[in-house]
């Protein structure tokens, strides 16, 4: 799928999470992503940074923007080396959680999505990657 | 460091968010409106969050906790002005907020506090009455 533009941002602190969520929206309108699209992507993004801060052990955040013809999407790949998730289904359960959070990170960040993978290894790290289309 | 203001009108806290939360503020904002509460013996907070642009599990997180402390100390919370995209986001991402009032906007908010907080003075001019 063709890219047009790529940027990677570190999640290392509180702070980035924010500051990811602030890049998140500017490629969301860049793209002319409606207002409540913006907002489900931007709030997704929010979640899993979160969580590549909090169970990951830190990170970074890549943000493509795609071309597909006349379509326009952005896809977001969280990336960290932290301990895993050895039960991925159970993760994406709604209100599972193995820290102090509501559990709904995953699940809720699949379900604002249009595209979600999610791809982990215990020891290794874990890379969750969604998309929104226009 | 940062600080969200708290404004005291009557027996009613008010707070504005206007800034993108991190979560340094969120918990500076959790504990300034406890301390407030028991300082000011208020009997309802209401939370104003029109310029948020997302509420994600943590934000709603602090929302919950301040309405459950609130009603440990005897006061009432209200979120009110929530933007419409935010709340569509919200019940897709499967955050119910059960234990929050929310009202449309901040007149709204500030009405029905103040008719919980009558119903209250009413319920305990009754029980006055019924001691005498």
């Amino acid at each position: 799928m063709p890219v047009t533009t790529t940027e990677v941002l570190p999640i290392r602190t509180s702070d980035d999470v924010v500051r990811v969520r602030q890049a998140v929206r500017v490629r969301a309108v860049g793209i002319g992503l409606g207002l409540v699209d913006q907002t489900k992507i931007i709030t997704a993004a929010s979640e899993l940074a979160r969580n590549t801060l909090d169970y990951g052990g830190g990170g970074e955040v890549r943000l493509d923007v795609m071309q597909e013809g006349a379509r326009r999407g952005l896809r977001l790949s969280f990336v960290d080396q932290g301990p895993g998730i050895p039960d991925i289904a159970r993760a994406l359960t709604d209100h599972y959680t193995t820290g102090g959070g509501l559990g709904l990170g995953l699940g809720g960040a699949k379900r604002l999505s249009n595209e979600f993978h999610i791809e982990s290894t215990p020891g290794v790290g874990t890379r969750v990657t969604i998309a929104r289309w226009k | 460091m940062d600080r969200i203001p708290i404004l005291k009108l009557g027996g009613v806290l008010i707070v504005t968010i206007q800034v993108d939360m991190h979560d340094r503020l969120a918990l500076a904002l959790e504990e300034d409106l406890t301390a407030r509460i028991a300082g000011t013996g208020a009997r309802g907070v209401l939370i104003e969050i029109s310029a948020l642009e997302i509420v994600d599990s943590f934000i709603g997180r602090m929302l919950d906790n301040i309405a459950a402390i609130s009603r440990v100390l005897d006061a009432e919370t209200v979120v009110a002005g929530m933007r419409p995209a935010v709340a569509i986001t919200l019940v897709e991402l499967g955050l119910e907020l059960t234990g929050i009032r929310t009202a449309l906007n901040v007149e709204r908010g500030l009405a029905m506090i103040r008719d919980r907080l009558a119903e209250d003075d009413d319920l305990e001019s009754a029980r006055a009455r019924h001691d005498d």
